[in-house]
């Protein structure tokens, strides 16, 4: 029975990087993924991670555009904190190893990025989180002596004690099936978004929720959850990610007509305003007819030049061609925006904590909030840093006033049998997993997505509840223990329809347009009425309920937003 | 839209039952990728087939198979390539959809289906190569000051996906499992490679006198072929060898040193390979005490080739070739050169300009004669070369792609 006395799940940036902060500040520490840590998502963060380390640049001035990019919903103490300390936090990465893209003096190079008023975004080529991700893992590697890694481990559930604190969690090794009890003092979730929660989406198929979904089941509050993130460039048919970085370096928006049309929507930043409001204008002109037959337009890359498109740009060359079949340096490529990232999460404080006791959130899972109604690209591999490594220190901080708990192994044969169930579970009852999981995709893309009303939100609950009710009976075809793929994909189904019904929830609350939230119903922002967050939490019955928590604000009071 | 039969090798440890082939029918578009094709069967119809998957767009490095007989990556495989390369396996003519074998990769013990073990072979032999940057001392207040262009190079082995496609087909590890091989040697240059590292000949006294180290691999090229991200791992091994080699000096006890100088001295000499000379050369010259027993152990081979008409005593011994004045001029002008040409074709952007010349190589894999930001260079003069690959060769990387190492001759 492993004991630590910190237990991280999910291995991404946020999990490494708090592991390694936990372990600097002399805790024990377990780190568990349902994948080996280098195939976690954070590997697709393509463009950038962003701070103000130029001299010119300052902190504030990326706080601003992140409250400004947040549409005033982000908590500004958090924001502050976060902008502060990027510029050590890069620096740390690039100590540790990050092969950062240089300038022509050899300083750090940066290249733009959208809803900034400075270029301040740190890159390696297009491949910034795959650098990050793989250099944590280096780390990780050469502290083995005080990190325990337990590599393709699925976290079944969080443990809590009499008291209602989270003491470890129950976890089942995929490869043969065996459960156990993880004891620790505190336990940190790092296991990211709910993008497959859509469809399409740019997230991989590993993005289930699991984190969000297992806090708010055991009481934990969310906060911002209708905040869906659209991204402005994703490849048409299969959503592929196309990075912001591609605009960063000078790409255009063309729709059919050949019309540069970020000129009427933001008319000083153009292509890089915020993605929400990129997304908003793409929506527009496919909805008035001045998009592609396909349902797109165009984004044209052959305005950067071809050396620095083959220097900078090369992963999205490659998904180009193999892909869409099209040379992104001759000719533009068809997108349209397509679900990325989830603002929202379990609601933290500024160390990490969310309101279960020894409960920590960090990264996609968490909404601090930073992001508020719309993060600003090269901002979240920031979050996942910063946040990680404030997770991991106030939780090492703590080992001396907690007790080390010890969970009766009993837990673990409830835990097996509540799986065994599901793999035992007679075939030809119910429909097969993965059409459920199709609907659900489809009904979020089709009315939780750029633009929402009441009537589409309505039918969307709807349908959430009615395949909440057919997922106890989904139909999975596998009955082993090694590798179970089908087992797992069962369990995150549930996961995700938690978390899809918090999100329809959190926007049908929502009376008013702000950030990624526009409601066609409710076309403006509503300061007066609507300045704070929407949290989500589980009542006894199950079901959802909506309270309010209040957006901290420092300096800068809500203005009108344009760019 | 189009039929493919997706045949794959399914193993279920708890069955007690040998692998198997499991043939699925699929109608799907030939540019779907072979992923799709699994997934699709997974969702509509065995959710029991194993494969690690998550992002779909070849940067997780989840799915690597062998498809066809090739390692890659399913999910930028199309089916159409996929099945394409049928034609080569030399089978007898299939009767009805084209036939897509997907299989396990090799070089490492499968746990189930398509899943291999990953943690036994392939990381345990990146742990190996001390993964992680050792950085110069002292660390400074803010960056490292180094040149863009070592970090664009450096960026072709951070670009290493850890998929393990180079490791399923390396020859060299199929006969020596211990070979620390190709995707923990790319590794290992990503830290040589970067001016930041502070342990450049530790590094590669490591690798060098490591009987299983750099130079156990035998330029088969069959990991720069695998390879989905263009990292071209022999290449990165390569220049551990020219750095090891020639800017170290180290003279390593495998004779892989020796080797590559006998090599280049013989050439230098012969214009063509007197392979009678190359043995004794390598190990110090036939009357070495190293290269007596060597040559002796050796005997056998040569009486076999000899009883079988491919060697003649005349021609083993005498060898009448002399260089003439075109190598020698190679020679002197490779030698000439004051730093050493890597051609890095991984990134070498060029610009449209550059392109009139004609070449039908992808995109980014040119090097123009006007940007040299660290080229990458594909060959060393010495030791035997494995078939090139087409798109190994520079388009107008100057007449003379196959240089050897300018300081390589001592």
């Amino acid at each position: 029975m492993p004991s630590h006395d910190v237990l991280i799940i999910g291995a991404g940036l946020a999990g490494q990087r708090a592991a390694l902060a936990a372990a600097e500040n002399g805790a024990t520490v377990g780190i568990i993924s349902k994948v080996h840590p280098v195939r976690s998502h954070s590997v697709a963060a393509a463009g950038g991670i962003n701070a103000a380390l130029n001299p010119e640049d300052t902190w504030e001035s990326h706080a601003f555009d992140t409250v400004k990019g947040s549409d005033f919903l982000g908590d500004q103490d958090a924001i502050e904190i976060m902008c502060r300390a990027a510029p050590d936090e890069i620096l740390w990465l690039e100590h540790a190893g990050v092969t950062f893209h240089r300038d022509d003096r050899g300083h750090l190079g940066t290249r733009a990025f959208g809803g900034a008023s400075a270029a301040r975004t740190y890159y390696v080529a297009d491949i910034t989180g795959q650098a990050i991700l793989h250099v944590l893992y280096e780390q990780l590697m050469k502290h083995a002596g005080q990190l325990d890694r337990f590599e393709e481990w699925f976290a079944t559930e969080l443990i809590q004690d009499d008291e209602g604190t989270c003491v470890g969690a129950i976890c089942r090794n995929l490869r043969d099936g065996r459960h156990e009890v993880f004891n620790a003092r505190s336990t940190i979730l790092a296991s990211g978004g709910a993008g497959q929660a859509y469809r399409p989406t740019t997230n991989g198929l590993i993005v289930t929720g699991d984190g969000i979904a297992q806090a708010y089941r055991i009481g934990a509050r969310l906060m911002d959850m209708e905040m869906i993130q659209y991204h402005p460039t994703t490849l048409a048919g299969n959503g592929l990610l196309i990075t912001e970085g591609a605009r960063g370096e000078g790409a255009w928006l063309l729709n059919a007509e050949g019309e540069r049309f970020m000129e009427k929507y933001a008319p000083n930043k153009l292509e890089l305003a915020s993605r929400d409001v990129v997304s908003r204008a793409e929506q527009t002109e496919i909805n008035e007819g001045r998009g592609f037959p396909d349902g797109t337009v165009a984004l044209d890359i052959t305005k950067v030049p071809r050396k620095r498109t083959l220097e900078a740009l090369r992963e999205i060359v490659n998904i180009g061609r193999d892909f869409a079949g099209v040379d992104i340096t001759r000719e533009p490529i068809h997108i349209h925006p397509g679900q990325h990232y989830i603002m929202g999460g379990v609601k933290t404080d500024v160390d990490g904590r969310t309101s279960v006791p020894g409960l920590y959130a960090a990264g996609e899972v968490a909404c601090v909030s930073v992001h508020g109604g719309n993060r600003l690209g090269a901002n979240s591999l920031l979050d996942t840093l910063i946040f990680g490594r404030r997770a991991g220190e106030h939780a090492a901080g703590l080992v001396r006033q907690t007790r080390m708990p010890h969970t009766p192994a009993s837990r673990v044969s409830d835990s097996e049998r509540r799986i065994g169930e599901i793999i035992r579970r007679p075939g030809g009852e119910g429909r097969r997993v993965s059409a459920i999981k199709a609907e659900l995709g489809d009904t979020m893309n089709e009315y939780v997505a750029v633009f929402r009303d009441a009537e589409g939100l309505a039918k969307a609950h709807e349908i959430i509840r009615r395949l909440k009710e057919e997922e106890p009976k989904a139909a999975i075809d596998d009955r082993g223990t090694v590798f179970n793929q089908d087992v797992i994909a069962a369990i995150e189904l549930g996961y995700m329809l938690d978390v899809a019904e918090a999100i329809v929830v959190a926007a049908q609350e929502r009376k008013e347009s702000r950030g990624a939230q526009f409601r066609t119903d409710f076309p403006a922002r509503n300061d007066e009425d609507w300045l704070k967050h929407v949290d989500i939490s589980l009542n006894g019955d199950g079901e959802p309920v909506v309270s309010y928590s209040p957006v901290t604000i420092t300096r800068w009071e809500p203005e009108e937003r344009t760019y | 839209m189009a039929e493919y039969t997706l045949r794959i090798r399914r193993y279920d440890p708890q069955s007690g039952e040998a692998a198997y082939w499991d043939d699925h029918v699929v109608d799907m578009r030939p540019s779907n990728s072979v992923l799709d094709a699994i997934l699709y069967l997974k969702g509509e119809t065995d959710g029991s087939i194993g494969i690690r998957c998550s992002c779909q767009q070849g940067i997780c490095g989840s799915c690597g198979v062998r498809m066809n007989g090739k390692p890659g990556l399913a999910c930028n495989t199309h089916l159409e390539e996929a099945a394409g390369r049928r034609a080569g396996l030399g089978g007898e003519a299939e009767v009805g959809p084209t036939v897509i074998e997907v299989e396990p990769m090799g070089n490492m013990p499968v746990i189930r289906d398509l899943i291999v073990d990953m943690d036994a072979v392939h990381w345990k032999k990146i742990r190996r190569v001390t993964p992680w940057l050792i950085g110069k001392q002292p660390v400074p207040e803010r960056e490292y000051v180094v040149p863009h262009e070592n970090m664009v190079d450096v960026t072709q082995t951070m670009a290493c996906i850890q998929c393990g496609a180079c490791v399923s087909d390396c020859l060299s590890m199929e006969v020596d499992p211990g070979f620390i091989g190709p995707a923990a040697l790319a590794k290992a240059y990503r830290f040589v490679g970067d001016p930041r590292d502070d342990e450049h000949a530790e590094r590669l006294w490591d690798l060098s006198k490591d009987p299983q180290g750099i130079y156990d691999c035998t330029h088969c090229f069959n990991c720069v072929d695998a390879c989905p991200k263009d990292v071209a791992p022999m290449n990165q091994i390569m220049r551990l060898r020219r750095m090891a080699g020639s800017d170290f000096d180290l003279e390593d006890p495998n004779n892989g040193y020796r080797h590559e100088h006998a090599f280049v001295d013989n050439i230098k000499k012969n214009g063509l390979l007197h392979e009678a000379d190359l043995l004794p050369d390598s190990y110090g010259g036939k009357l070495h005490p190293r290269a007596v027993p060597e040559l002796i152990s050796s005997l056998p081979t040569a009486i076999t080739a000899m009883s079988r008409g491919k060697i003649t005593p005349q021609k083993a011994l005498l060898h009448q070739h002399k260089a003439p004045k075109e190598v020698k001029r190679i020679f002197e002008k490779v030698e000439g050169r004051e730093e050493r040409v890597e051609l890095n074709l991984y990134i070498v952007g060029y610009d449209e300009a550059d392109e009139q010349s004609g070449t039908s190589n992808p995109p980014g894999s040119g090097a123009s004669s006007d940007t040299k930001p660290l080229p990458e260079a594909d060959m060393t003069g010495a030791d035997e070369r494995g078939p090139a690959t087409e798109r190994q060769d520079p388009p107008g990387a100057g007449e003379d792609p196959q240089s050897t190492d300018p300081e390589s001759e001592s």
